[in-house]
């Protein structure tokens, strides 16, 4: 384990797919850090960017897309610009990275325990009795029931919270300084979803390891993060510590969100929805590209919001918005 | 494209003009657009216009009539299966110029192979038709009526299934008696219960869906329904094995002519003329070699463009 | 992918005879030819391998039929007996006509392979097995390969069926007095019977191994299987 309080560090990383109308820019500039123990989320609409993002830092974008500009620095190594060997010694092993659908993300037709035991022989060079040992002992941590019968099945009799519970089980099995997860509950119940996170949070108090938490569900949010970041069409609009975004927004994207949450308790005759539609990413307007659904725009800068994009404005230490009502003049 | 065009309309002008920008195309141009960006589809298209422009102007492009024989009426005296004489390439210009040589009736070959393009497509095109169209019938109405009617349809083409296609076309024309029109039948009862599969489970995904059942209560007959609402979705898979089904028909009838069951002798069908040829292959290699060429390149262009037509079709990969 | 294109493009007796006449005869004085018909070369006969052993056969029985089935097979028999001549000849005749007659199906499943494997790299898994830091060598051979096999392994069957028939033509060909060739000569002959009984041998047996196909499909897809 390293001692290096900054596990990532990502700038200025922008990356483009290629399409049959063009090249399309889907992660637009953005720049962060993730420290050791941090729980960072990212949180933001589908297609805004958030999923490409972690893609393009472990180099597993699909062959349409490519990182155009930027660096991602692990432990003052480029990631970006390492060799296909380099990158595959750190994934799995210092970098761990689970997704979305844990039942298509296993291989249906290995056997659970084989797929964990894989991870211990390629990075930790262990025995085929030596990594089946401590693959049992890995399943016990995450919690899976009767883990002896479990090893020696098939993903597809998996329910969708076990299937996760392996996903989890591979991705901390060599301790890893990274832990990326890629909207982890989502095609889960929700019971089971408080389930697996508190999974991770305690793994994490174990380990001490970074989690990068990429979701689209503000509750999530508010039980995991440290710090969060805020994307909306490619994007950061808005970063800075769960407790001051949550509670003080400050660009107009995060405040309508903010207010979009249903209060339990609280009658209302409409959800707060934001009106209007994010806009393609092939025809996005010069300037600020929430300006058409803004509702906090006044006269002096509208000409401001629609011809250039602002740039992200810090506020203090770590809070910031990419907002023009935040130019001091 | 153009229903969200629609329905933009009754939202706010504000929001939605960029969706208004971008054109609607219709399915047919945007589907022969991507066939013509893939390189299979587009050289298989090439191939098949050129295959058909040559079998159309078979009568003026062929230097001898297919069937005259021309022993005693050249100047030179020719040799029974005499190699191809190409003035260009340096043969005698004295003597007369056959591309590809004389065949075992002394023979051009040349215009044999031009005409035989006739034969093979017309092969090709009216044994899909009759496969397509049984098959199809034959599919839908086992998947529309469901029970007894599905039971024997699908039994009856699981036997024809049960054989090797070939085998089972042989023993058809054993049957009938050799000749084009029964290997033709042959080849088309053996390739129809593929479409008729097919058929039947594109209907029966779409009888499911939400809106048949909807057009039901509201009182739609169900043969209007079967025809114009459930087919046509389910036609894409058969269009692209029709395709396909054309190269497999013309390898087939070419295999079928060769053993001497299928299109027969004096006809120019290049299997015919190369089964008959089979036995002189080290004497006479020409006359076996550029039928076979024939066969493939008109087979490839086939499988060519039904690939294309597969990839372009593909709902999956949209852009 | 081009050749394996042209390669289910081909008419298989075409192909046979070029073969044919490419080794046959324009290396004839090489040391690629290789015999253009026939099983064993003129002069050449395999010796069963029973009288070789010296066994006591009385022919007629049941029991000499079924050693005569095995002896038939040349090149099995000529290995028994240790006879290397006639092992190698028999090879050298048997060459071509394979070539010949698995060149399209070979063409087929290529096709197929290559198209399921694009498909299967796609998928969730795949993308797994990288994050896992699996080297890509290893994320195709190991995780990607086996998956992409189950559609192949069910055109199998079904390119039986066409060896079958394609054997009909290869026989022809090539001068092999094998069950396709005696189809065919039945129906010049018009002798029903023979047609009958090969047709429905031929079904069945094409049935037997789609049916050995279906349950093989069991042990590769864990998903299939019967609880």
């Amino acid at each position: 384990m390293s001692t290096h309080p900054i596990q990532l560090e990502v700038n200025n990383l922008t990356t483009c797919f290629r399409t049959s109308t063009g090249n399309v820019t889907a992660v637009d500039d953005i720049s962060f850090s993730l420290k050791k123990g941090e729980t960072l989320c990212i949180v933001g609409e589908s297609g805004c960017g958030k999923s490409v993002s972690a893609l393009s830092i472990m180099g597993l974008l699909p062959p349409s897309g490519y990182v155009k500009s930027g660096s991602a620095n692990f432990h003052n190594d480029n990631l970006l610009s390492m060799s296909s060997s380099q990158l595959e010694r750190l994934r799995g092993n210092r970098i761990s990275m689970i997704f979305q659908d844990p039942g298509s993300s296993l291989n249906p037709v290995m056997r659970i325990g084989d797929q964990v035991s894989e991870i211990f022989k390629i990075h930790l060079h262990m025995s085929k009795k030596e990594s089946e040992r401590k693959t049992l002992e890995m399943l016990r941590q995450v919690e899976i029931p009767d883990p002896e019968s479990r090893m020696l099945a098939y993903p597809h009799e998996l329910s969708g919270g076990m299937a996760q519970r392996v996903m989890i089980a591979m991705a901390l099995v060599c301790s890893p300084d990274i832990l990326i997860a890629d909207e982890p509950t989502t095609a889960l119940d929700v019971t089971i979803q408080s389930q697996i996170l508190n999974l991770m949070i305690q793994m994490q108090s174990k380990t001490e390891t970074a989690i990068l938490l990429i979701t689209h569900d503000l509750g999530v949010v508010a039980e995991m993060a440290n710090n969060v970041l805020v994307m909306y069409c490619g994007q950061i609009v808005e970063y800075g510590d769960v407790k001051t975004v949550f509670n003080s927004p400050v660009h107009p994207y995060t405040k309508a969100l903010m207010q979009s949450i249903p209060i339990i308790g609280e009658k209302t005759k409409r959800l707060d929805a934001i009106p209007g539609r994010v806009p393609s990413l092939n025809l996005l307007p010069p300037g600020c590209r929430f300006e058409k659904r803004c509702s906090e725009k006044n006269t002096n800068i509208t000409s401001d919001c629609q011809e250039k994009i602002p740039p992200i404005f810090n506020l203090n230490d770590n809070h910031g918005s990419r907002c023009w009502l935040e130019k001091e003049d | 494209m153009s229903k969200l065009g629609r329905v933009s309309k009754t939202l706010s002008d504000n929001f939605d003009e960029d969706l208004l920008l971008q054109e609607p195309m219709s399915v047919w141009k945007r589907t022969f657009k991507r066939l013509w960006s893939r390189r299979s589809g587009k050289i298989g298209l090439l191939l098949i216009g050129f295959i058909f422009l040559i079998a159309f102007t078979a009568p003026i492009i062929a230097p001898y009539d297919p069937q005259e024989v021309l022993i005693g009426k050249e100047i030179v005296k020719l040799k029974k299966r005499e190699g191809p004489c190409i003035h260009m390439l340096g043969c005698d210009s004295a003597k007369p110029q056959h591309l590809m040589g004389i065949d075992g009736n002394y023979r051009d070959q040349y215009s044999r192979i031009i005409y035989g393009s006739r034969i093979s497509l017309s092969i090709g095109f009216s044994t899909v038709a009759f496969a397509v169209t049984g098959g199809v019938l034959l599919g839908a109405l086992a998947a529309f009526f469901g029970g007894w009617i599905d039971n024997i349809i699908m039994r009856l083409m699981d036997v024809i299934l049960g054989f090797p296609s070939l085998l089972l076309a042989i023993a058809i024309v054993a049957v009938l008696g050799p000749g084009i029109r029964n290997a033709l039948l042959a080849i088309a009862i053996v390739t129809l219960p593929a479409y008729a599969r097919l058929t039947r489970a594109s209907v029966l995904t779409v009888k499911e869906l939400d809106f048949v059942k909807a057009s039901i209560t509201l009182g739609a007959s169900p043969t209007r329904l079967l025809l114009f609402r459930i087919l046509p979705n389910s036609l894409t898979p058969v269009v692209v094995l029709a395709t396909l089904g054309i190269a497999t028909a013309i390898l087939d009838a070419a295999g079928l002519s060769f053993l001497g069951l299928g299109a027969q002798p004096p006809m120019p069908e290049w299997g015919t003329m190369l089964g008959s040829e089979r036995n002189q292959v080290f004497s006479a290699p020409h006359l076996v070699f550029f039928p076979g060429i024939a066969i493939m390149i008109t087979v490839l262009s086939f499988n060519l463009f039904g690939d294309g037509l597969r990839d372009a079709l593909d709902p999956r990969l949209n852009d | 992918m081009v050749l394996a294109n042209i390669g289910i493009s081909m008419p298989v007796f075409w192909l046979g005879l070029m073969l044919a006449y490419l080794f046959g005869l324009l290396l004839k004085d090489t040391i690629f030819w290789l015999p253009p018909s026939g099983r064993l070369t003129a002069g050449l006969s395999s010796i069963p391998f029973f009288e070789v052993w010296g066994w006591d056969v009385v022919s007629g029985t049941a029991k000499s039929r079924v050693l005569e089935f095995f002896a038939n097979h040349y090149i099995f028999n000529a290995l028994i007996t240790g006879n290397w001549e006639i092992f190698k000849d028999a090879i050298r005749h048997m060459i071509l006509p394979v070539i010949a007659l698995s060149t399209i199906p070979m063409a087929i499943i290529a096709r197929m392979t290559r198209s399921s494997l694009l498909e299967v790299l796609g998928r969730d898994y795949i993308r797994t097995a990288r994050a896992k830091g699996i080297k890509n060598t290893n994320v195709v051979t190991k995780h990607a390969l086996r998956n992409a096999m189950l559609p192949v392994v069910t055109i199998l069957g079904l390119q039986m069926g066409g060896l079958l028939s394609g054997a009909v033509l290869t026989e022809t060909v090539f001068g092999l007095a094998g069950v396709g060739r005696m189809l065919v000569e039945a129906i010049y002959a018009r002798d029903y019977p023979i047609i009958q009984t090969f047709t429905v041998m031929v079904a069945v047996a094409y049935m037997l191994i789609n049916l050995i196909v279906d349950i093989s499909y069991g042990f590769l897809d864990p998903r299939v299987r019967l609880e």
